[in-house]
């Protein structure tokens, strides 16, 4: 394998591990806040459980997310440096100002809440989990500006005699339409799917009868939590999807295997094709329903691939310009289904649990249990099918992913850190694994809020 | 003041900022096996950076994005040159971090010891490896006219870069185990005064060698004011270390490191990444840098955030500024 394809394997899988760790941090931040609000407001005992229960599960998620990140800002000067000499001058600030707006919030306040327990005031001691949300939640947006930026560049103009692009306007990058809608999908999904993980925990406990009281308040706060994160999901969706298909049509008609343009165009919840996938041997259809995706009425006309391929082979010279089309296709409909399957259990579950019910059946419970990793393999897909949705381009229109990567770096380094990464990253995911699994079976157990009476001994250490 | 020369100031002051902080980090993780005779004596070594590491650390994410947006050239030719080099560094950084975090979760000794090495290489691993990193970018390294790396890891190795490694990692080692001296009491505390005394003299000696070979190399008067700053701080430190005035030891290393780091930055100007290949081909702080826009832009967001995030860290370090001793040690780890 060439430098290219090993760097592109590489990114791919970092960047989709490293985002197994970020949904939980985004979402649990702000349930945990809200816990420890509750309790600070009421003085009610059982959200100081939850409040300690889910910011263990919390912390330890948020430490691989934290180290992880690291190789995402490093791997672009080490891994795309010709990528980053074209759009460093656009790029680097989003990155610069998440380090010295957010991370900074993030690491600091995260270290005062941790540590700050019996130390600060009450008062101090809520406010600085906040402070960790709003770090948290801004550096999703600055990072996720910065994605923009590749998805559909603006506020720039090209330098030809530095042959790169250059920022002119800020407030453009900041407030590109991708972003803008990017942001909210990625917020509301990563606070389904921390739901989802309320809901899974609570739902073991209960199915054990242990621990009901505090149980029964995450369980139902879960459920609600995931459908009202899921319904955000869906309209935030929406609004992506019309941005994408301004700003990047092709993707659009990758995501529905749409060959050529159509008015009327229905939307295939499955496919049955040829090998090839040129033509289609089975499908069921909803009519019209993607025209009112892309254009928000039902007869609009869905750019097919075809015809964009034309269009970009007059426009930017031969070429393949179409994404891997199975590949988009089958992820877009992942990304949809597995939602609305968390969804519908939520729907269920919230039925089920009416009245503070919470006689059972074990598969309704194991049902719950196994609805936790679905919003994340939702979310996995969905970044899977925008990032190679957007290929052959690393910088849509401006830049291919094979002119971004490093000309000075051999095949056999990729493949050294490749298998470092692997070995590494394998090798931590199942501590991992074991930590948070040690941890959510150990419940919310009166250990966790015993307040020393030794005014010696530290609150929380290592 | 061009923005260019600004944001060399800049970027050179961040890398500064996490110098000072994450470098006694690197050297309370490399004191673990020295100074401790039991679990607790570790636990207590541990909390003394506990809520502060990863602010600590998180200096060095911003200090590399500054670096991104303000010299694009600089981060590329760096970054993908130094690949393997940066591939140890983050493997080591990765260990250290999920083994803070780690250590306590589990009950076994053989778990336990498990997390105490990734501590120890975690930290030892990044404080040598900086050192040489930076005495190769002072030096120059091989760069074509496209500015791009044509050497491999093996051309770091080079003496004069191992001779900045091993200061570094001399000079964090005995920065951390000042900072332990000043955080804990007991034996411990005891142990780690004496031990940074011994090996603050290795420190004194490459540092002494490392500073006037550099300024042989890159004679400024500027760097010459600085090395003898970080020489004078560094001896005092030890002086004051011994005379159990740890605290104002502490002081006078922070100062070093602050001499230390910043005469490399003022060996290195105006250039940012010298070609030893040839010196047309160098990248300086003219055609490595971004536009004036965005240095401007980036400009108002340091003015804005620095004095913000250097107020609350202070008070972070202000809430955790209890000693830790055996006593304070709970049963349970968090």
């Amino acid at each position: 394998m060439s430098t290219l394809d090993l760097s592109r394997w590489q990114f791919g899988l970092t960047t989709v591990y490293h985002f197994l760790f970020v949904p939980l941090t985004i979402g649990m931040v702000l349930l945990v806040a809200i816990f420890q609000t509750v309790w600070t407001k009421s003085g009610d005992e059982k959200f100081l459980k939850l409040t300690k229960f889910f910011g263990k599960i919390f912390l330890i998620n948020f430490a691989m997310g934290v180290v992880t990140g690291i190789v995402q800002e490093f791997q672009f000067g080490m891994n795309w440096s010709d990528y980053s000499r074209f759009v460093g001058d656009i790029f680097g600030a989003p990155l610069a100002m998440e380090g010295l707006l957010a991370f900074f919030f993030e690491a600091t306040f995260i270290g005062l809440w941790i540590f700050g327990w019996g130390r600060l005031s009450k008062k101090i001691h809520l406010a600085t989990i906040w402070i960790t949300v709003l770090g948290v939640w801004l550096s999703a947006y600055f990072i996720l500006a910065a994605n923009s930026f590749m998805q559909n560049p603006v506020g720039f103009e090209m330098n030809p005699v530095k042959n790169r692009a250059e920022l002119v306007d800020i407030g453009a990058v900041l407030t590109n339409t991708v972003a803008l809608n990017q942001f909210p999908h990625t917020i509301t999904a990563s606070i389904m799917f921390a739901g989802a993980m309320l809901v899974g925990v609570s739902a073991y406990h209960l199915k054990r009868s242990q621990y009901l009281e505090t149980m029964k308040k995450s369980l139902r706060f879960g459920l609600w939590t995931v459908l009202v994160g899921g319904f955000g999901t869906l309209v935030s969706g929406d609004g992506l999807g019309l941005a994408m298909v301004r700003t990047q049509p092709m993707k659009m008609a990758a995501a529905e295997a749409l060959y050529n343009t159509t008015d009327n165009a229905s939307f295939s919840i499955f496919t049955w094709g040829t090998p090839d996938g040129h033509s289609e041997l089975f499908s069921i259809r909803i009519p019209n329903l993607l025209s009112f995706l892309s254009t928000h009425t039902l007869n609009g006309t869905v750019e097919g691939l075809n015809n964009l391929q034309a269009q970009y082979t007059q426009l930017f010279g031969p070429g393949d310009y179409m994404p891997i089309i199975w590949l988009t296709y089958w992820a877009f409909r992942w990304m949809i289904g597995l939602g609305a399957l968390a969804m519908l259990i939520a729907v269920v579950g919230l039925w089920l649990t009416r009245k503070g019910k919470t006689n059972l059946k074990t598969w309704q419970w194991n049902s719950a249990i196994w609805m936790v990793p679905l919003p994340l393999l939702a979310i996995s897909v969905g970044w899977m099918f925008t990032e190679m949705g957007r290929q052959p381009w690393i910088v849509f229109k401006l830049m291919k992913t094979a002119d971004g990567v490093s000309p000075g770096v051999s095949a056999s380094d990729v493949l050294i850190s490749l298998i470092v990464f692997t070995l590494l990253y394998g090798a931590l995911a199942v501590v991992e694994f074991k930590l948070l699994m040690k941890a959510i079976k150990a419940g919310p157990n009166d250990d966790l809020i015993v307040e020393s009476t030794d005014s010696e001994k530290l609150a929380v250490a290592y | 003041m061009q923005l260019n020369e600004i944001w060399f100031l800049i970027v050179g002051v961040l890398f500064i900022g996490y110098f000072v902080l994450d470098g006694f980090d690197f050297g309370v993780g490399m004191a673990i096996p020295f100074i401790s005779k039991d679990d607790i004596d570790r636990r207590v070594i541990i909390n003394t950076i506990g809520p502060v590491w990863d602010l600590n650390e998180t200096w060095v994410l911003v200090a590399g994005a500054s670096l991104f947006a303000a010299f694009p050239e600089w981060y590329a030719s760096l970054f993908s040159g130094f690949y393997l080099a940066l591939l140890i560094m983050l493997a080591a950084l990765i260990g250290r971090g999920v083994a803070f975090e780690y250590r306590g979760k589990g009950e076994t000794q053989r778990w336990k010891n498990t997390f105490d090495w990734m501590i120890f290489i975690g930290s030892a691993v990044p404080a040598l490896l900086w050192g040489v990193a930076f005495s190769n970018i002072v030096q120059g390294v091989p760069l074509n006219e496209q500015h791009i790396y044509t050497g491999n890891l093996f051309t770091l190795l080079n003496p004069y870069g191992l001779l900045g490694g091993l200061v570094t990692l001399s000079l964090f080692f005995t920065y951390g185990l000042v900072f332990i001296t000043l955080k804990t009491e007991g034996d411990v505390r005891d142990r780690a005064r004496v031990l940074a005394n011994k090996v603050g003299l290795v420190a004194v000696l490459l540092a002494a060698g490392f500073l006037i070979w550099t300024l042989i190399a890159h004679f400024t008067v500027i760097g010459l004011l600085l090395s003898a700053i970080a020489a004078v701080t560094l001896i005092l430190a030890l002086v004051l270390n011994a005379l159990h005035r740890e605290g104002w030891s502490f002081v006078n290393l922070v100062i070093t490191v602050i001499a230390a780091v910043g005469s490399l930055f003022a060996a290195l100007y105006p250039n940012v990444l010298p070609s030893t290949t040839n010196p047309a081909y160098s990248l300086t702080i003219q055609n490595a840098s971004s536009t004036d826009y965005t240095l401007t832009v980036m400009t108002w967001v340091v003015v804005f955030s620095l004095p913000l995030v250097l107020a609350y860290q202070a008070w972070t370090y202000w809430v955790f500024s209890k000693r830790v001793s055996r006593k304070s040690i709970p049963n349970k780890a968090h």
